[in-house]
């Protein structure tokens, strides 16, 4: 509609209504904590409130992408563990090994019993260092130092206070010995090269054995005593483990984790159990049959995409019996397991269940403990292995000798299921690559808990001060790696997340780096 | 004194740079003690605002990891170059661009389509969408940052004073760089902060190391059990330690498995991957095409073989036909 007002006082009009909304929009934000930066590469969450002030939807946002799969392509296959790697520089050795596995598909060669025990070893040492980098470093300190505690104490240097120095120390040196293991087999820690179809690159010299079979004791050790920190300061208190068990931090979604053939919980090789939120056993598969049982869902707003079961289809985001979200990682193995192979980590598995009634346990911040019992679990496998006359044989590797085709190669990363799929040329270069990461898996109930957490903690348009923080605990208890789920950032959760009102205007802004 | 004010940052990289950072284990209460830690993502809360409003170059040294390829990415190497004395490029991909710059190969259009549309796994879900920059539902609008083509390194961004080389650095390398920044025993501006040998002075294979080299044929790592003790070229395996930097200790080579470059040329050499290359082909046996194309066949990736790390910052670069900053 053309305006009848003469152009100055138009201008002056405009002028005027610019002003008032300038005023009326800094009124509305007052509440803002920083204006928009554009921080691109972190882990984004916009909410959106009703006329009520309550939450109508919450976006959890992925914006970054590599692209892995396709720079892949062309390369030769028996590179892959070493570049898909570099997908996440935390768990490295979790993508080394799933490439590794796919070439003993691709190439059709089952690695010597030696190669297999050596993998092993360095993939239980793995979950044990990298589990205990969870529980002392990452997501533990909200438990061992406490919810309530403010932010600038929820860290290492807190959990050390609490803990005591010595035993900090502890901590640091074990994980370091640890890793001095992985790097002896891998050459390297960070991105190790031992992974080859049909075995490993090196082998254990026998005059090297004592030195391993001593810190395989004192991991064992080691764990046993994370187990008993955990147990003395988060289980004893009964405000934590009403925490634990709260409706705010629970999911009834289906379960999926690797088992060995007892149905024993394993990470290095098995066949894929699901359950559903009953408990109930409804899909068991090995990996070539992954295509059946694993599908991935997109949605516009996000880079990441959300895996579900495929037989039965997606069902949005949704709990209960028709749910087709399943979850991954430490709660869930426990979850599709009868149980653990080694004793000591199957008396804490009763432990987990006595006090926290039957299965499957839906509560999120339970993945805590489940970690701990895995570590157990984790070091007794390193005693096993290390014992194992076959450790120090010479015979390390089959060479290939089988026209390539089509590998699929599954491990179970510290964060979940992960899944390589590689096809390739006769000459074994890759034609196509397809991976499943473990933060995927869980990203459909991440982002439900998310949406919980929000929901639960902001009514009437009253923004609760720990919004932040139990929104992070919720996240924090997957030990989500978002490197991993876009193949793009490193395995730390920086996080924004962005309140607007009905109007959509923004109202709030919290950040955590 | 003040301590000297220190800032750890990462762009595009994995997580492994800050790793190494960690793996310095008990060493690192040594540094912490000496040093001023203004920011530190991983570790620390931090403002964008708050390095905003620091005087220029009140920083000492910032120490950068990851390729860039985003806009935010740009803008906070930008941030931290003004912010700094000394902008150091820890990491392969800060140096060099990384092994995300292999996908300077390939167009952002193919990313996008296989992810969101070709996948095995994708199909049944519904339609199939593609994330959108913005996204509205019911008056809800979100946005998502888009993607660049092309990867680049620090340098090809921002002025860059040293560099870290690794993927990743050693906890080592790390430390020396660390203390010769804190003593101001500094090498000449632009210096690669390692042992300017190749790595073959190292290995300790070098002893096995043929003196006039001569390829029949080349063997891929999964063809042959190779010999823990013997020089990978001589037996007929690549190996990128005569064009790449010492310092990391041979750790593959310790592994038992060839150097792939990851510590880049030395300073007397432009590009890596041409280096090895003419040293390699110049040895090639035969001398007829048809035989020569035969002894090559053992080396099908030629890229991704001797630019692993590196493409984005040699003279290959990228694909001819993708911009350089475009979208």
């Amino acid at each position: 509609m053309e305006s009848d007002m003469n152009p100055a006082t138009q201008e002056a009009f405009n002028q005027g209504s610019l002003r008032a909304n300038a005023a009326y929009q800094s009124a509305r934000r007052n509440v803002t904590i920083n204006p928009i930066t554009r921080l691109e590469g972190h882990g984004k969450i916009d909410i959106f409130l009703d006329d009520k002030g309550d939450v109508e939807r919450a976006y959890l946002q992925v914006p970054e992408l590599r692209g892995f799969e396709v720079f892949c392509l062309g390369r030769p296959a028996e590179d892959l563990p070493q570049i898909t790697s570099r997908i996440c520089g935390v768990c490295p050795t979790a993508h080394h090994m799933a490439s590794t596995k796919a070439l003993d598909d691709l190439y059709k060669v089952e690695p010597t019993p030696a190669g297999r025990r050596i993998r092993e070893l360095v993939y239980n040492t793995f979950m044990l260092e990298d589990h205990a980098l969870h529980v002392f470093v990452l997501g533990g300190p909200d438990f061992i130092v406490g919810p309530e505690a403010p932010p600038a104490q929820r860290n290492i240097v807190g959990v050390i206070q609490k803990v005591g120095l010595e035993a900090g120390k502890k901590v640091i040196s074990s994980r370091r010995r640890l890793r001095e293991l992985i790097a002896y087999f891998g050459g390297k820690v960070v991105h190790p090269v031992l992974g080859l179809p049909g075995g490993v690159s090196k082998a254990l010299k026998p005059e090297d054995l004592p030195k391993f079979k001593q810190l395989a004791q004192d991991g064992l050790e080691f764990a046993l005593w994370t187990l008993e920190v955990f147990k003395k300061i988060v289980l004893a208190n009964p405000d934590y483990v009403k925490l634990i068990t709260s409706d705010a931090y629970t999911h009834k979604t289906c379960y999926m984790g690797m088992v060995d053939d007892q149905n024993k919980v394993n990470f290095y090789d098995g066949k894929l159990r699901v359950v559903d939120c009953a408990g109930k056993e409804i899909y068991k598969f090995g990996p070539q049959q992954y295509l059946d049982y694993v599908a991935e869902h997109t949605e516009p707003w996000s880079y990441m995409k959300f895996t579900f079961l495929k037989p039965r289809g997606w069902n949005g985001f949704v709990e209960g019996p028709d749910t087709s979200i399943y979850s991954v990682a430490p709660l869930a193995r426990l979850n599709v397991s009868d149980g653990m192979a080694t004793p000591k980590a199957q008396a804490a598995y009763d432990e987990f269940y006595k006090t926290l009634g039957a299965k499957p346990v839906h509560h999120t911040l339970a993945n805590h403990w489940a970690r701990v019992v895995e570590m157990v679990y984790a070091a007794e496998r390193m005693v096993q292995l290390i014992d194992d006359p076959e450790i120090t044989s010479p015979e390390v590797r089959r060479v290939p000798t089988h026209v390539p085709k089509v590998g699929i190669g599954i491990v179970e990363a510290p964060r979940g299921t992960l899944f390589h799929h590689y096809e390739t040329d006769e000459r074994g270069l890759i034609t196509m690559a397809n991976l499943v990461v473990a933060t995927a898996n869980n990203a459909a109930r991440i982002a439900m808990s998310v949406e919980k957490a929000a929901k639960g903690l902001i009514k009437g348009g009253k923004v609760t001060e720990g919004l932040l923080n139990k929104v992070e605990m919720a996240f924090r208890a997957y030990d989500p790696c978002l490197g991993c789920a876009t193949h793009s950032l490193p395995g730390h959760l920086p996080l924004r997340v962005n309140i607007y009102d009905r109007r959509r205007n923004l109202v709030r802004q919290l950040v955590q780096e | 004194m003040p301590k000297p004010k220190v800032a750890f940052y990462w762009c595009a990289s994995c997580g492994g740079c800050e790793e190494t950072v960690v793996d310095l284990a008990e060493d690192i209460l040594g540094v912490v003690e000496k040093v001023d830690i203004v920011l530190w993502p991983v570790a620390m809360d931090f403002k964008y605002k708050d390095l905003e409003a620091m005087a220029d170059k009140s920083i000492t040294a910032t120490l950068l990891n990851g390729a860039i390829r985003s806009t935010e990415q740009e803008e906070m190497a930008r941030l931290l170059r003004r912010k700094s004395q000394f902008l150091i490029a820890y990491g392969s991909c800060a140096v060099s661009g990384g092994i995300p710059s292999l996908a300077n190969q390939f167009p952002r259009e193919q990313i996008l389509k296989f992810n969101y549309e070709d996948a095995p796994t994708l199909g049944s879900g519904g339609p199939k969408t593609r994330p959108q920059l913005k996204f509205a539902e019911a008056g809800r609008e979100v946005s998502l940052p888009d993607l660049y083509n092309v990867v680049r390194s620090l340098d090809q961004v921002v002025d860059v004073d040293y560099y870290v080389p690794g993927c990743p650095p050693t906890p080592n390398i790390t430390k020396t760089a660390i203390t010769a920044l804190l003593e101001g025993k500094l090498p000449p501006k632009g210096s690669v902060l390692a042992p300017d040998i190749a790595l073959c002075d190292e290995c300790p294979r070098k002893k096995s190391k043929p003196t006039n080299v001569s390829f029949t044929e080349f063997k891929r790592p999964h063809q042959l059990l190779a010999n823990p003790e013997l020089c990978f070229l001589a037996q007929g395996v690549v190996c990128l330690g005569p064009a790449t930097r010492s310092g990391c200790g041979s750790q593959c080579a310790t592994g038992n498995m060839p150097c792939t470059g990851c510590f880049g040329p030395t300073s007397r050499v432009r590009d890596q991957g041409l280096k090895i290359m003419s040293s390699v082909c110049a040895n090639v046996a035969p001398k007829e095409e048809g035989d020569i194309n035969k002894v090559l066949a053992g080396i099908p990736d030629p890229v991704g073989t001797f630019y692993r790390y590196g493409l984005a910052k040699s003279l290959l670069r990228r694909k001819v036909n993708l911009p350089a900053n475009g979208k």
